[in-house]
Parts: structure tokens; sequence; C-alpha cells
């Protein structure tokens, strides 16, 4: 429960984020899921793809550039 | 309307205005049911540069440099330019090439393809049934793990090279410049290089679109992609509004004209029609978006997709120094054997390309 899970999709082209994600998600009832990735158009995927799936997304800018998703349900 | 391009309802927007702009375009002036077509468009920018030297298609197109142009601007403002590269870039060459080649034997890119059918050119059909078969060829390599590896980021000024060569190309255009007898800037007397709509209405047109696209995400490949893998409809609703805007656009104005034969731009030899747009939609599929896509991405500041339109370049002077590409008289004498080497490429990439621990 407590477990973070992390998939890092910088960098990555179209739709290799969203599959990462779906994949990450996959079975998961509930948790903490965060995905990081570096341009806007897969921020943008990876969190539609999470709302419609029904989990919590929340959007951090990461220093280095690119986005951290915190995904929780 | 920023907030209504980056809703769940961009592309639909998006490609409803873009389906609009592009049959204004036609109207003004541009070949029949090309009001933008990427591929054509690259092929006839490499024809002008002396690339090749087939006469009729022979025309720097504003509207590519546009496209990148726009894009450029919108994401500087709106805090998206993000310079990146570094993810397989001579395999993505090799893919811009190859699908450049598959557009030339059907005779258009994807946004090509709708517009076809948008105008009534059944021919089309075969060429978007290709496309989808090549976009769920691609998928299934997706499924297997192929990937091309992760891009990095690169210095700010590494993605200034692609909106360089756009500033570049349009003052080719605008100063027509001649580096000697026999030699470019080549501009086509006859065929569909000298049909054209006013070149700053077509460089606007361009910039607009380079706009609407990077905002909304348009992509005419991941539209049948995520729809196909995932049942996600977003980018689909891109496609089906620009066709829909399209077909009254041109009803409207006179020019839908049903049928196969007789078609501007066209050949109804339809196993190649098909079997180029299988080739083209693998090859966009496994770079990741259609050539408008990649364009945006370029403005983007992505080297990749820079590059995946360097390899358009090239590809566009193979089709027809080598006599591969099509024309209204049917196939190239070669057009056959490129889709054929092409498609032995694409496969090899999907199968060989895949990331450690896959």
């Amino acid at each position: 429960m407590s477990d973070i899970i992390t998939v890092n999709a910088s960098g990555l082209s179209c739709p290799q984020p969203v599959m990462l994600t779906k994949k990450a998600l996959s079975g998961l009832e509930h948790g903490h899921v965060e995905i990081l990735v570096d341009t806007a158009t897969s921020r943008n995927n990876v969190s539609r793809f999470a709302n419609n799936k029904g989990w919590n997304v929340e959007v951090n800018e990461r220093d280095e550039g690119g986005y951290k998703l915190i995904l929780t349900k | 309307m920023d907030k209504s391009l980056t809703s769940k309802n961009g592309p639909l927007i998006a490609g409803g205005l873009i389906g609009l702009i592009a049959v204004a375009l036609a109207h003004f002036g541009n070949p029949g049911n090309m009001g933008f077509c990427v591929a054509c468009f690259t092929r006839d920018i490499a024809g002008a540069l002396g690339f090749h030297r087939a006469g009729v298609v022979q025309y720097i197109r504003p509207e590519i440099p546009g496209f990148i142009l726009g894009s450029f601007l919108s994401a500087l403002f709106f805090r998206e330019y993000s310079p990146r590269g570094g993810s397989s870039p001579a395999v993505r060459f090799g893919l811009g090439m190859f699908a450049m080649l598959g557009a030339l034997v059907f005779l258009g890119c994807p946004w090509r393809a709708y517009l076809r059918v948008s105008g009534g050119d059944w021919n089309a059909l075969y060429g978007v049934a290709g496309l989808i078969v090549g976009i769920f060829i691609g998928i299934v390599f997706l499924w297997k793990g192929f990937s091309l590896g992760a891009s990095e980021k690169n210095p700010k000024a590494a993605g200034l090279i692609m909106p360089l060569i756009a500033v570049s190309l349009l003052a080719l255009l605008f100063l027509a410049p001649k580096f000697g007898e026999n030699a470019p800037v080549f501009f086509s007397e006859k065929g569909p290089g000298s049909q054209h709509a006013p070149a700053l209405m077509a460089l606007a047109a361009g910039l607009i679109v380079g706009w609407l696209a990077q905002r909304s995400r348009f992509c005419t490949v991941g539209a049948i992609r995520d729809f196909l893998m995932m049942g996600d409809g977003y980018l689909l609703k891109g496609i089906i509004s620009f066709m829909i805007v399209a077909f009254c656009a041109n009803y409207a104005l006179g020019m839908f004209k049903p049928g196969f034969e007789g078609q501007p731009v066209a050949h109804s030899n339809q196993t190649w029609n098909f079997l180029g747009m299988v080739l083209s939609g693998l090859a966009f599929t496994l770079a990741g978006g259609c050539p408008g896509r990649q364009l945006i991405m370029a403005g983007e500041g992505d080297s990749d997709a820079g590059i995946f339109v360097l390899g358009m370049i090239a590809g566009a002077a193979v089709a027809h120094n080598f006599s591969a590409a099509s024309s209204g008289a049917g196939i190239g004498a070669y057009g056959m054997h490129v889709t054929i080497a092409g498609l032995v490429f694409c496969v090899f990439v999907g199968i060989f390309c895949r990331e450690k621990g896959e």
C-alpha cells in the first residue's frame, strides 16, 4: 500500500509514455504511482489516460525540466 | 481560445478549422484536393532546391515552413519550447525517407488521403485502408516492445535548426535567387508545382495551422493509433471533424467530384494505393506521428522529428531521381521496388529496435 511505483517515461515517443503508464496501473485497485515525462504532450496524454481510469493526477514541474505526475487512487 | 484548443475538444476544433483552411487553399490555387499535403509539399520544396529534377513539382510551398514557424512561435509563447533529440536519429531518417516514398506511390500523405476522400476521390479509400493497416502493424510492434529509445534534453540553440531552415526556405521563396544556369531555385511553369495559392496567404495558413496543431496535438496517424490501441477517441475526433468540414466546404464550393477516374493528382492502381500507404502508415507509427506532427514537433525543438523531416526530403529526391514516384498516369517504374524495400526496412526496425530489458 505504501509502496511508490516510479516509471521513467522521459524522452519516449508517443504512445510509449501512455503504454508504460497503462502497464504500471494494470491490476492496481489503488496506490501511488509517479510517472516522469519530458514534454507537455506526454504530460497531457498520461494525465488524460489516468483520469479516464479514475486516478487523481497531480502535476509537478521538475527543476531539471519535464514533469513528475503523481497518480493516486 | 487556448482553453478550447487544449480542452478535450481541442483536436475537434483544430481539425475543423484545418479542414476549412485546406479547402480554401485549394480554392485559391493549390492543386485539387491538395489544400495541404505534407508529403507533396515537401517533395515540391526538394524539387525547388534541385534535389530532384522533376520539372512539374518544383515550388517552395510556404505552408511547410509556416507549420514549423507557427509551432515554434506557439511553443515559445506557451513555454513548451523544449529542445531534445538523440532517439535513434539515423533510423528516424530512414523512416522519414520511406514514409515519403510510400506517400509518393499513393500520391499523398495522410492529410491528403483524408482530403482526397472529402473531395470524392474514391481511390483514396484504398489509401486510407492501407494507412489503417500500416498503423495496425506498427501497433503490433509497439505491443511487442518496439522503441527507438529515449531522447535527451539538448542545448537551447539546438532546437533552432529547423526554424532557421524554415526561415531560409521563405527567403529563397520570396527573393527567388538563381544560382546559375539550370540551377536552383526552380519554380514549375506547368503541372502541380505551378498551381498554388498566393504565397502570403499560404504562409499565413501554414502559421495558423502550426499554432492550431501545436496547441491541440492534432495528428492524423496518432488519431487512428490511439483509437485502435486503447479505444481513445481524443485525436480521432480531430480527423473526423477535419473530413466533415472539408467535405462540406468542398460541396459548397462545387469541388466535390465523386468517382475513381479523372481525379486530380491521383491514379487508380488500387493495389499500390493501398500498399504505398501501408508503408507510410507503418513508418509514421514507428516514428511516433504523422508528417504534420513531425513538423510541429520539429518546431517545438525536437531534433529527432527534424531528422525525420530531412529524411522525407531525401525520400522525395530518391522517389523522383529513381523513377519511383507515381503520377496521374500510374505508378513509377520502380514504385513497387521501393515500397517493398521500405516495408522490409520498417519490419526490420520494428523487430530489432527495442528497449533494453523488453
